[in-house]
């Protein structure tokens, strides 16, 4: 009578998650829609129930996701009876920072990294879940459950807490905050399987239809919106895809796909041979460009 | 091995109307879990081994694929062949060293099972890292080269594996290929590793000699070792009981985590089971407090639950009003854990500074954080040897068995038993940091058999017959500041004034009671232990003490203020630069330190912490001794001290 893997991923997640909200003063939960962070949320409403989670939602928008996860922020706002946070750069909106004109770098950086050291500043809040994995890329298969900040939000990576058995210190100096991972030791393989079996609300843009595309440096670009200038030449054709993770549409490739049900997905996974962060545009500048952006403050 | 295809629902893929894919799915969905480590040197072929384990399991995509390629070719160390190693090497700086240096933790599965490797490093000054992967792991592979056979570095591993718990450790001898797949070479070593590990508490080695670069016995059996009849390493991996089915024959324990009290109606107690099961309407016991009750509800958010057991994360309502907050346990009430407040424990140190005896630590155990005293180091153990040796102190990555004085009781079992509630870490109260990881052996009886003497006659009544109320006036700055010059006078002034005060002199006590030591940070750290614990007795005696000392490290002073009731330790900072003290020398000391016959003195080499918030600062460079003391007869009366309670 032993608990399944997925049931010991799950009572370890609930596991941090409590410990969050009795040893930090301020604790958040940074959700950005995606797949990750509905299971992360759904896990919070377990490890709390029959109360609501005792912190809120925090989305750093950059104004540039889906219109689709839009939609879907809102309604998990509702449904959790927690309270959504939305953080903007100020300095972003009024630059009119955006991935076609400033680059995937630029804009990366100032809505994202810069906008949530802003409002994690703002709110004050000491304790930020995240929804990362240590299977997603090299340089996050060291991190820590709990990854330390210092007071400018920098990570050392030569200078982590050894986390033993399930024991996880939380104390911390002023000013310095913590980034907590529940789902450290998920793959994305687990994060399908869970969202199938215990019915997690997913955007819609994870199973396959048809949809408006162009094929830019390579990849499937959906055309979300008209504020994608089209290139000379361009012209959106409907082709049937889904996304692998979701994030700024400018910046996520799509995926040809013939899946439109999340077991469709799921078979097409277990068949799949490339990783799910080939679709995301920012690993590929530099091969340790992952890193660098975590020292300077990114997710 | 590979990685189990869901069949294909060829047409109606929408509506999965066979249920295949959802069979499939619930299938896989019920695998269990297996956490293991590795120890080894990059040397002895590790992190190819864990990549050849990635890669043969398919754990490995085509992009990262094409990237290892590219790697192989560029940094790999096996002539553009596939280097499986650099799957490994996460951080840009290890890569460049070539060297790993923290815990990585990686994914397989097969299809009974799903793997969570925590790879450590194996060199000598990372002990720390492999207790760290060691520590969550039900089965730890030690590997080793062939050509080279059982190293101190073996042994090392070997011992901390044991420490830590693991109940099966599989020895993977590898680069076979080197010995020319030599079945003596790997009995002979065999033998030899059978024979040490004797000495250590291991329950079940298996010894399998492999091929890391080319696979052998890796995952299918190796053509070119027919003479060995064993399991591959995955069919091994695949097949191990894990530590879970241990667990759920021990009895319940639940450190309780979190109180949930949504409304008035209802009041549930959050955790994890760590140990055994628990069943709906079970008599229960809650420690330390011993109070009893019975399991009303086992909640979840998927419904309320008959039972629970080890591993599962939920919510406890119990039947009666007890009160229960973090940091307690819940038990069965016929089998409870110890509860206690003194220990004999082994700690793996994993600090740059050092474990002083007498210091003061945090100390998280389950989900409460206590105040633990190290008194004393009873010995070390060299890891190479498994030697004990008398040691003053433990430096970073030494093993040591200690006893341990905690500020209240708790809870607890062997951590053989039961590892959450026998496993701890120390932190550093003051850089936060976590400095020792630890394991339970045993409560001191003595702790549980001296009981404080219950007086009649106690500390308020003591003081009111005086006047005063008692208190520490701790002076605290460098050798030569004025100390002893001002406590002497405020005691002279307090005497006049018919106060009952008491100057507790550094000289002077070194001349009796601290005769015995010397100036190591070690022993300085013990000598202001035992002046705090003289202070407190005579604060209890109503007495306003003064004590005079250099007292140069922050967390002692700290230690002495716990041991206190708020607001009675009053600490002045006697600040005189160093030139000025120097210049002063009224002992001739500095000049002795300076010549080098005087060794660790404070402020020529050895540190001085200043407060960060004294209750008085006193500037001898402007302020005469006389002015001092008055400022400091000024503080007591404006805080009351000086009138009765």
């Amino acid at each position: 009578m032993n608990l399944s893997h997925l049931k010991r991923l799950e009572a370890e997640s609930i596991h941090i998650m409590r410990e969050v909200a009795a040893e930090t003063e301020k604790p958040v939960m940074l959700y950005s829609i995606g797949k990750d962070s509905g299971v992360m949320l759904h896990l919070a409403r377990k490890a709390f129930y029959p109360a609501p989670p005792p912190f809120p939602l925090l989305h750093v928008d950059t104004t540039w996701k889906f219109r689709d996860m839009y939609t879907m922020r809102e309604r998990m706002a509702k449904e959790s009876g927690m309270e959504l946070l939305v953080y903007k750069n100020p300095e972003a909106i009024e630059k009119g920072i955006n991935p076609f004109t400033h680059g995937s770098a630029v804009h990366t950086d100032v809505w994202k990294t810069q906008g949530l050291k802003q409002a994690l500043d703002k709110y004050g809040f000491d304790a930020a879940f995240g929804g990362a994995r240590r299977d997603e890329e090299k340089s996050r298969a060291k991190e820590r459950v709990f990854s330390f900040r210092t007071a400018q939000h920098r990570w050392d990576p030569k200078n982590q807490r050894p986390e033993l058995f399930r024991l996880y210190n939380t104390r911390k100096q002023r000013g310095e905050s913590i980034r907590v991972f529940p789902l450290s030791n998920w793959t994305e393989f687990d994060v399908w399987q869970y969202i199938y079996l215990e019915n997690v609300p997913i955007v819609p843009l994870y199973l396959s239809k048809l949809r408006p595309v162009v094929r830019r440096d390579g990849a499937l670009l959906m055309v979300d919106d008209d504020r994608m200038p089209l290139r000379p030449g361009e012209t959106p054709m409907m082709k049937k895809v889904r996304f692998r993770t979701l994030g700024c549409y400018p910046l996520t490739g799509a995926v040809e796909s013939e899946a439109e049900t999340l077991a469709a997905v799921i078979d097409e996974m277990l068949r799949a041979r490339t990783s799910e962060r080939e679709g995301r545009l920012i690993d590929h500048d530099a091969p340790a460009s992952m890193e660098q952006k975590k020292q300077e403050g990114y997710f | 091995m590979t990685l189990e295809a869901i069949p294909q629902a060829i047409d109606e893929r929408d509506t999965d109307p066979s249920g295949l894919l959802d069979a499939a799915i619930r299938r896989r969905a019920g695998r269990t879990l297996l956490r293991l480590n590795t120890c080894g040197s990059v040397d002895d072929g590790k992190s190819t081994l864990i990549g050849r384990l990635l890669y043969e399991s398919k754990a490995i995509y085509d992009d990262q694929l094409a990237v290892l390629e590219t790697d192989s070719k560029k940094v790999g160390t096996r002539a553009g062949k596939l280097d499986f190693a650099l799957l490994l090497d996460g951080l840009s700086a290890e890569r460049e060293q070539g060297i790993t240096i923290d815990v990585s933790y990686r994914f397989f599965s097969t299809e009974n099972r799903n793997f969570i490797v925590a790879d450590t490093p194996g060199h000598e000054q990372y002990t720390r890292n492999m207790a760290t992967g060691a520590s969550t792991a039900d089965l730890s592979i030690i590997l080793l080269d062939a050509r080279k056979g059982v190293l101190t570095q073996t042994r090392r591993h070997s011992f901390l594996v044991s420490l830590l718990g693991i109940q099966h450790v599989v020895l993977v001898v590898n680069k076979m290929d080197l010995v020319d797949y030599s079945e003596e070479v790997f009995k002979t070593i065999e033998a030899d590793y059978r024979k040490f590990a004797a000495q250590l508490e291991l329950p079940a080695i298996t010894c399998i000699p492999v091929c890391a670069v080319d696979g052998d016995n890796v995952t299918s059996p190796s053509e070119r070792m027919p003479w060995y009849h064993g399991p591959s390493l995955m069919e091994l991996l695949d097949n191990i009981e894990v530590d879970e089915s241990r667990l759920l024959g021990s009895p319940f324990r639940f450190p309780v985590q979190w109180v949930n009290r949504p409304h008035l109606d209802f009041r549930g107690f959050t955790g994890t089971i760590v140990a055994g099961k628990v069943n709906k309407g079970e008599t229960v016991r809650v420690l330390p407090s011993g109070r009893q009750s019975t399991v009303a509800r086992i909640v979840t958010a998927d419904g309320d639950l008959e039972q629970a057991i080890v591993g599962q994360s939920i919510t406890l309502t119990l039947a009666d009003e007890v009160d229960v907050s973090r940091g307690d346990m819940i038990v069965p009430a016929d089998q409870p854990a110890e509860v206690a407040d003194a220990f004999e424990a082994t700690v793996i140190w994993m600090s740059e500074s050092p474990l002083l005896p007498g210091r003061n630590y945090l100390m998280k155990i389950g989900t409460k954080v206590v105040t633990a005293t190290v008194v004393p180091l009873k010995h070390k153990i060299n890891v190479n040897t498994l030697e004990r040796t008398a040691a003053a102190k433990l430096d970073l990555n030494e093993i040591g068995v200690v006893n341990l004085q905690l500020d209240r009781p708790i809870a607890f079992d062997a951590y053989k038993e039961i590892r959450d509630t026998g496993g701890f870490i120390l932190i550093d109260r003051l850089s936060n940091d976590t400095v020792a990881a630890g394991m339970l052996h045993f409560a001191l009886r003595r702790a549980q058999n001296v009981h404080w003497q219950a007086v009649d006659v106690n500390k308020t009544a003591r003081s009111a017959s005086k006047g005063q109320k008692p208190c520490v006036l701790w002076y605290t700055g460098l050798s030569g500041a004025g100390k002893s010059s001002i406590a002497n006078m405020v005691d002279k002034k307090l005497h006049t004034m018919h106060r009952h005060g008491y100057l507790l002199d550094g000289d002077n006590v070194r001349h009796g009671l601290n005769k015995d030591l010397g100036f190591t940070a070690a022993d300085r750290v013990e000598n202001i232990r035992r002046i705090a614990e003289v202070a407190r007795l005579m604060v209890d005696a109503g007495l306003i003490v003064s004590t005079a000392f250099i007292s140069p490290f922050r967390a002692e002073r700290e230690m002495a203020r716990s041991l206190l009731g708020t607001g009675e330790f009053i600490e002045v900072f006697v600040d005189t630069p160093l030139h000025v003290a120097e210049a002063r020398d009224p002992k001739g000391l500095y000049k002795k330190a300076r010549a080098g016959e005087l060794k660790n003195f404070t402020g020529i080499d050895s540190p001085y912490e200043a407060p960060e918030n004294p209750d008085l600062r006193i500037d001898t460079t402007t302020t005469s001794p006389e002015d001092a003391a008055d400022l400091v007869i000024e503080l007591l009366e404006k805080r009351g001290f000086l009138s009765g309670p």
